[in-house]
């Protein structure tokens, strides 16, 4: 249960959570941020590596241009701005994963700051929440440490094969107000990425983690009090966003009630947890060796970056449609409904593209929202494909939607249509005959109806008298007749024809 | 003439005229080495068999009429602290001893390129921390003209080879004076060239920031043409200058009309030796009868430089000497006899009732034991100097107070060079000093670089050439400063000195 529910029922005190993340992007670059050592996943350990980034004595770094251009790109769909000059600062600490002894990262003046991105309230749907963006900044990533405890040894192993690869960190203002917030955040933020193509967010990959800092703000008689700061680090799921954060939202509550320790007494600092996914839980890490003196300093290796304006303002002109303006207009253009909108904007762009084809070429773009999110989506979930290996052109099925637009093919039809489409490869027209589903011409179809309606004068006088649903019977004799007809038009054209008795 | 008393452009000329191969050439420098290193310590390796054989296949290349390198069969030493690939490259260090990089620094394959003949590495103060080769943990240097006396440091193998002939040039690096400082001491002409002009990739850093590479030659001549062959923008060092190379070598016997040059009053106050500033001023009267005009000229933050000096560099120091942990390469210690100390410690911890989870974890106690004994006390003293300065609470006091000063001293020197277009002084305030009179007291060594770390904190040019010799036979330099990449006015005034005079020329008798 979500905290917001629980909220009103087991609360003696209501409280505000306050939550910030700290997300950590892994840029889409060929090669690492100071080297030219490939970035790509999953290769045999350490053959990923050179003296740059293995930290080899006398080796220098070295910028990747793209790095940071992904990076302007992204803060700049952040609304961020863009100061002219940035530098790079060496943040000092030990640890076996971290070749060189201090990581090379921006520390007082950021590559970007002052953001922010907005999101849909999950309260309400239709509002909006502006989160704000602290800053963006750019630094490399660590190696990994493979701990071998196996025959009571107490071997480490290390890979340096991510060492160096491009992150991007990108802070929010305390402006999450629950996990749900969290979440629907790390969604937009992840969507927006994907959409500027700056990072595959491959969570299972490294490519996007997320540590989140939480407390609550609760009223008691005597005032607002604020617990202590907690830090979940390495959170690799938004399941576990969620989770971790409903889960110390209570556990710090509790605490206070247990303790009533809170922010700003003496030797309350902010503490650093990991998330326990097995046992659902928060686990405070131990704080002794944490030393928060990092020493940082500028970087002598690396010469400042200077950005123009112009050089910022040609990235802004070059990004392209980004997902909050994408749903105005698919809801304004194509007259979708917001969720509807929502659902395809969220499937990424190359969906957007194919829904965009899908209402040219159909002539009904909600039929073609329609049709999208419930027959194509469910296909590419069944059978597991992107849209681009969909097998159906937007353009082919776009011909199918237009005959049932024109009432030549009833929706039942379609769906047979559709599937033989998909199983054959064949267009809209090959597949009906195919299926030996044939379009009935008007004059063929009247002729049928007037033979009905012959038969059925009981019919006629039932519509006569006002009771239009009577025509419904003979749509079913219409159709063991020739299965081919279309009912709406059976229906359309008896009722012509009583009119005109 | 033996080869060995050559300068490099003369070994050159040889070679090119076919009156010596450059197996002859460098046989005879190797032979030197053997007769003589014994006694000087000037270098860490030499590997006679390579060597020999790189010089066989420059001359086997040069009769079948093939194009050569500026540089084809000049033999050259390299200060151990630069990597040449799958060779031991220790920076003096116990932590580096045994260390082989994958890779070669720019300036070795700049070396290389040219058809150099690489003769071997040459000892300096562990990781060029020091003043007079004497922190070297695999061996001391002694100064070729008196073996009781240091050739000053950190370049002090460098310097001393090439003063005992055992190399017609060297190369050296210098962060607050150790190419110049030893070049004065063993009476040698060192350049100093701006910051950045040469690649520092494959330099095993001290201080990023004021590192810099260049030559230990016998005449200015011959630097110009090491700096012509080394300099250039790098793309693996993104702070080497984007300038373009002049032909040194060719502007070099160009005069320089109406030169002025400044005598910096403060490089002439207490502590400097009185035969060190009669000689200096004895070259200053050179110039001026060459028809230089000599101008006073201030430097008032230069006193702080050596505090400036010592902040920054050992700020960067400590960060950049962070990596020798253990962990990747170089010096680990004894695992076993760690964990039974760190075992024993926590059994004790315990039986004193005491939190046993108080003491290090093993891997924070092999970080500290590899580096105890991996690293040598001068290090020690400027990691935990650098990691004090930038420490919270500190920073500011010290870090960025430095880097203000820093500015200060650039911009003394801006003002100093609107005025003249060199500055002269004595290179540092004493001729060498005897062995271990200064290694007992790190402040009274760290004062032999007060006039040199100027050039670093401001990144402009210096050379030290010979000018004089004490009344107890040892060389005396006299140091030459210019603005940023104006080395050509330096090597052509520096020239232009050892023509009119021949203190270049001694050697000393070994
Ligand atoms: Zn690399």
């Amino acid at each position: 249960m979500a905290y917001t529910e629980a909220l009103a029922v087991s609360y003696d005190h209501p409280f505000t959570v306050i939550i910030g993340l700290e997300t950590h992007v892994q840029l889409l670059t060929e090669s690492k941020l100071f080297c030219r050592c490939s970035t790509t996943f999953g290769e045999p350990p350490n053959t990923q590596t050179c003296p740059v980034c293995t930290g080899s004595p006398g080796a220098l770094p070295v910028m990747n241009a793209e790095a940071f251009r992904l990076s302007v790109k992204t803060a700049v769909a952040l609304n961020c701005r863009i100061p002219e000059f940035t530098k790079w600062d060496r943040k000092q600490y030990y640890y076996p994963d971290l070749p060189k002894g201090y990581q090379i990262s921006q520390f007082d003046l950021p590559m970007s700051e002052d953001g922010w991105l907005e999101i849909a309230d999950p309260l309400n749907p239709d509002d909006v929440r502006r989160i704000g963006i602290i800053r963006a900044h750019l630094e490399e990533d660590a190696g990994k440490s493979m701990h071998d405890e196996a025959a009571g040894k107490s071997d480490t192993r290390i890979d340096l094969n991510r060492t160096g690869t491009p992150l991007l960190e990108i802070v929010t203002q305390p402006d999450l107000r629950s996990a749900a917030e969290a979440k629907a955040y790390l969604t937009e933020l992840k969507l927006l990425l994907m959409y500027l193509g700056v990072s595959d967010c491959n969570m299972q990959e490294g490519s996007l983690r997320v540590d989140a800092n939480v407390n609550l703000h609760i009223e008691t008689d005597g005032g607002k009090i604020a617990t202590p700061i907690v830090e979940v680090k390495n959170l690799n799921s938004f399941r576990a966003v969620e989770r971790a954060l409903t889960y110390e939202v209570d556990r710090q509550y509790h605490e206070w009630c247990d303790t009533g320790r809170k922010l700003g007494d003496p030797g309350v600092s902010k503490q650093t947890s990991g998330w326990d996914d097995a046992a659902q839980r928060t686990r405070l890490q131990r704080s002794k060796e944490e030393s928060s003196d990092y020493r940082y300093f500028p970087d002598p290796d690396l010469v400042p970056v200077v950005v123009s304006p112009e050089e910022v303002e040609a990235v802004r002109q070059a990004l392209g449609e980004l997902p909050a303006a994408l749903r105005s207009r698919l809801e304004s253009q194509y007259e979708l409904k917001a969720y509807d909108a929502d659902v395809i904007v969220n499937q990424g762009r190359a969906v957007v593209d194919y829904y965009e084809t899908l209402a040219a070429a159909s002539g009904d773009p909600r039929r073609a929202s329609n049709w999208l999110q419930q027959d194509v989506l469910r296909t590419l979930n069944e059978m597991s494909l992107t849209i681009e290996q969909f097998p159906l052109t937007a353009a082919g099925l776009g011909e199918l939607l237009k005959l049932v637009e024109q009432g030549d093919l009833d929706n039942t039809k379609a769906k047979d249509v559709f599937a033989h489409m998909l199983a054959h490869g064949e267009s809209a027209a090959q597949a009906m005959k195919s299926l030996g589903i044939e379009q009935v011409d008007d004059s063929a179809l009247e002729t049928l109806c007037q033979e009905l309606l012959d038969a059925n004068p009981k019919t006629i006088a039932d519509v006569q008298a006002g009771k239009m649903q009577a025509v419904g019977a003979l749509i079913g004799q219409a159709k063991k007749k020739n299965p081919n007809v279309n009912p709406a038009d059976v229906k359309r054209i008896c009722l012509e024809l009583i009119a005109r008795m | 003439m033996t080869l060995t008393e050559l300068t490099a452009l003369e070994l050159l000329r040889e070679m090119e005229a076919g009156s010596a191969t450059a197996v002859e050439v460098t046989t005879a420098f190797l032979d030197q080495i053997e007769r003589h290193d014994q006694q000087i310590g000037a270098f860490l390796r030499v590997d006679r068999d390579a060597a020999l054989a790189r010089a066989g296949d420059v001359d086997r290349r040069r009769r079948a009429g093939e194009k050569l390198g500026p540089l084809a069969g000049l033999p050259v030493a390299v200060k151990d602290n630069i990597c040449v690939a799958g060779e031991p490259t220790t920076c003096a260090s116990k932590m580096l001893e045994h260390y082989r990089p994958p890779y070669n620094a720019t300036v070795v394959e700049k070396l290389l390129a040219a058809d150099a003949v690489l003769l071997g590495k040459t000892n300096l103060d562990e990781f060029a921390m020091g003043g007079s080769t004497e922190n070297s943990a695999l061996g001391v240097t002694r100064n070729p003209w008196d073996t009781t006396r240091t050739p000053g440091g950190s370049s002090g193998g460098s310097a001393a080879c090439v003063a005992a002939s055992m190399a017609p040039v060297a190369i050296g690096s210098d962060t607050g004076g150790s190419i110049r400082q030893p070049a004065g001491l063993c009476g040698v002409t060192g350049l100093k060239p701006t910051y950045g002009r040469i690649s520092r990739y494959g330099l095993v850093a001290f201080a990023s920031s004021l590192d810099q590479i260049g030559p230990l030659t016998r005449t200015a001549a011959d630097a110009a043409l090491m700096l012509e062959t080394l300099a250039g923008h790098d793309l693996h060092d993104s702070t080497s200058a984007d300038a373009e190379t002049p032909s040194f070598t060719q502007s070099l016997d160009q005069p320089l009309a109406n030169l002025r040059i400044g005598v910096v009053r403060e490089h002439f106050g207490e502590g400097l030796d009185a035969e060190v500033e009669a000689s200096v001023r004895e070259a200053v009267r050179v110039y001026e009868s060459l028809g230089a005009t000599v101008v006073d000229v201030s430097l008032p933050h230069g006193k702080y430089g050596i505090a400036a000096y010592y902040l920054v560099g050992s700020s960067e120091a400590s960060s950049n000497l962070a990596r020798y942990d253990g962990a990747h390469y170089g010096y680990r210690t004894d695992e076993q006899a760690m964990r039974a100390e760190l075992d024993a410690e926590r059994k004790a911890a315990v039986q004193a009732g005491r939190d046993p989870e108080a003491i290090d974890s093993p891997l924070v106690r092999m970080y500290r034991r590899s580096r105890a004994e991996g690293l040598g006390d001068e290090v020690k003293r400027r990691i935990m100097l650098g990691t004090y300065a930038l420490s919270a609470g500190y920073k500011d006091a010290y870090y960025v107070k430095a880097l203000q000063v820093r500015r200060l001293i650039r911009n003394d020197y801006d003002a100093a060079f609107q005025q003249v277009d060199l500055l002269a002084g004595p290179v540092s305030p004493t001729p060498a000093f005897p062995l271990g009179e200064k290694t007992e007291d790190p402040l009274a060594m760290y004062l032999v670089d007060l006039y040199t770390v100027g050039a670093n904190l401001s990144g402009v040019a210096g050379i030290s050439v010979p000018c004089g010799f004490s009344s107890g036979g040892l060389p005396i330099g006299l140091q030459l400063q210019a603005p940023p990449l104006a080395e050509d006015r330096l090597l052509r005034a520096a020239h232009m000195f050892q023509q009119t005079t021949d203190w270049h020329t001694r050697r000393p008798s070994l």
